[in-house]
């Protein structure tokens, strides 16, 4: 079974400082590549850039973009993609040829940490 | 003793915040920040044995305003002594509290507190001390340490600021959308102007001070949350993160400013660099390009230039030749014009020194600048002329070293 682990905490917190941010998750990151050697078992490691960065696209008849991270708590999180744009109206466009099946995207740069690699099925 | 920092941090985080709500409902500044002062007491007292609270600013304005009301109630001898449940902290009544705290309801709050300091009449000096003081919860000292003067100076001039602040009558309605803006202009100038207070640190020995720098990425990113879809604020904020993100590099051994394309780029912080074409990438959507989206246009393009030598020159200067047209100050055509040399030769950069000659004679770049253009150009006496100008008008010793450098070079060629 794969599994992904999502990681929360409070952004206001660590904007409060400047020091560079990646800290928190990257001291977890060197326990969860100790535990998980580049052996096929460790995918990617991202670290997403802060909300102020997100975009944020609802899905309907006409999809709408909005600018500023999806706030609600009314839909559960079900799924991530992860594409390479060379800018964020292309990863616009490609939110918008997804948002046929309803809910709600957000569109977050992000860096990444490790690519990783999962066995393949 | 428990480690308490992350009380600190809860009080950082949450005093733009309580601050703005505090002064909407008392409608003084110096109530509003001795309720503040209190709750911080209160919550020093409370939350190391309680843990924090579910929501820490609705805590704190809410214990604020009704400790400044049992304050105000205790100080009028008519009335009686209030009940211990004036102390409203229930869990209950900060929930509802938390409620009506969306974004909304609160932005504007913010927004009123900064445009507050932000007074018109206050040298921008003054702004910015009392932005720090109101909105950043830094200390008097603290204050008087970044401005490098004395602690009892610092404390009298934001006694000033306040004074006249207190008698200006600002709108307590929501602002409609014209004002908004206009407000928000005036809040981006100010957050600007305290960046480079600590960027270019006008006075002093010290040519970087990093914590005023990073106050004003703080008040950015604040105004972004508050102003999502705002261009100019995201344009804003990527230019500080684009600019802050050298600092690593600016800096020599010796303390000495390092030109740009002499910098180390390994040093840059990629983490801010990555934000900050992030953030200019979502401006870039709205098509409303602005002064602040134009420079970090021009910062973006140094960001992405792995050595000096990959610069494209030719975009900056097109980036100049649009800023020039939104903002023609004499500063920004003679940027417009290195950009020119760089881009396509001095040849075609010197003619348009020639406008800026007299706005400019005072200014230490022109004069290098100038030096510059005629040194590749071989007019080496000429040059010379100008460099020994750029060096009486220097400010600080690295500006001169850097003149005596290109007149080295111009004693060993010709």
């Amino acid at each position: 079974m794969l599994y992904a682990i999502l990681c929360y905490n409070d952004e206001a917190e660590l904007a409060a400082t400047t020091k560079p941010q990646g800290g928190a998750l990257l001291a977890g990151r060197a326990a969860i590549e100790r535990a998980f050697p580049a052996e096929g078992r460790l995918g990617p490691v991202v670290r997403l850039m802060p909300t102020s960065a997100a975009v944020t696209v609802r899905a309907g008849r006409a999809p709408c973009v909005l600018d500023g991270p999806y706030a609600e708590t009314k839909e559960q999180l079900l799924g991530i993609c992860v594409i390479e744009c060379d800018t964020l109206q292309a990863a616009i466009d490609a939110a918008r040829g997804m948002a046929g099946s309803g809910g709600v995207l957000e569109i977050r740069p992000l860096r990444a940490l490790e690519t990783g690699r999962l066995p393949t099925q | 003793m428990s480690d308490l920092r992350w009380i600190d941090t809860a009080f950082a985080a949450a005093r733009p915040q309580a601050m703005a709500a505090l002064l909407r409902y008392f409608r003084d500044l110096d109530t509003a920040e001795d309720a503040f002062q209190e709750a911080c007491l209160r919550a020093l007292q409370r939350w190391p044995k309680d843990g924090p609270p579910r929501d820490p600013t609705a805590w704190l304005i809410l214990v604020g305003r009704n400790s400044a009301l049992d304050e105000a109630r205790r100080q009028s001898r008519n009335e009686p002594l209030p009940d211990e449940d004036v102390f409203a902290d229930s869990e209950d009544q900060q929930t509802e509290l938390a409620d009506r705290l969306d974004s909304s309801h609160y932005r504007d709050d913010i927004l009123r507190l900064l445009f507050i300091c932000c007074h018109p009449e206050l040298p921008a000096t003054q702004q910015i001390a009392l932005a720090l003081r109101i909105v950043s919860g830094l200390t008097v000292k603290e204050i008087a340490h970044a401005f490098l003067v004395s602690e009892a100076a610092m404390e009298q001039r934001i006694t000033r600021a306040k004074r006249l602040i207190g008698k200006t009558r600002v709108s307590f309605e929501t602002p409609g959308a014209p004002e908004r803006v206009e407000r928000l202009g005036v809040v981006a100038a100010t957050i600007y102007l305290l960046f480079n207070e600590g960027y270019s640190a006008s006075g002093g020995d010290v040519p970087v001070r990093a914590p005023l720098c990073d106050e004003a990425i703080r008040l950015a990113r604040l105004l972004v949350r508050l102003f999502p879809g705002e261009p100019e604020i995201l344009g804003l904020t990527a230019l500080l993160l684009l600019q802050h993100s050298r600092t690593p590099a600016r800096v020599d051994a010796d303390g000495a400013i390092v030109l740009l394309e002499d910098q180390d780029r390994a040093q840059w912080n990629r983490e801010w660099i990555d934000e900050g074409l992030a953030l200019l990438d979502k401006a870039a959507r709205h098509a409303q390009p602005g002064p602040y989206q134009l420079q970090a246009s021009i910062a973006a393009a140094h960001a992405r230039a792995e050595r000096a030598a990959d610069t494209d020159w030719v975009l900056i200067e097109q980036h100049y030749a649009d800023l020039e047209r939104l903002q023609p100050s004499p500063v920004v055509k003679l940027n417009r014009a290195v950009a020119t040399a760089k881009a396509r030769g001095a040849e075609f950069a010197l003619p348009m020194l020639e406008l800026l000659a007299e706005p400019l004679d005072g200014y230490f770049h022109y004069h290098g600048v100038k030096g510059w253009l005629l040194m590749q150009l071989g007019r080496a006496d000429e040059a010379r002329v100008a460099f020994n100008q750029a060096i009486a008008l220097a400010h600080t010793a690295a500006e001169a070293t850097q003149i005596r450098i290109y007149l080295d070079q111009l004693t060993r060629k010709y």
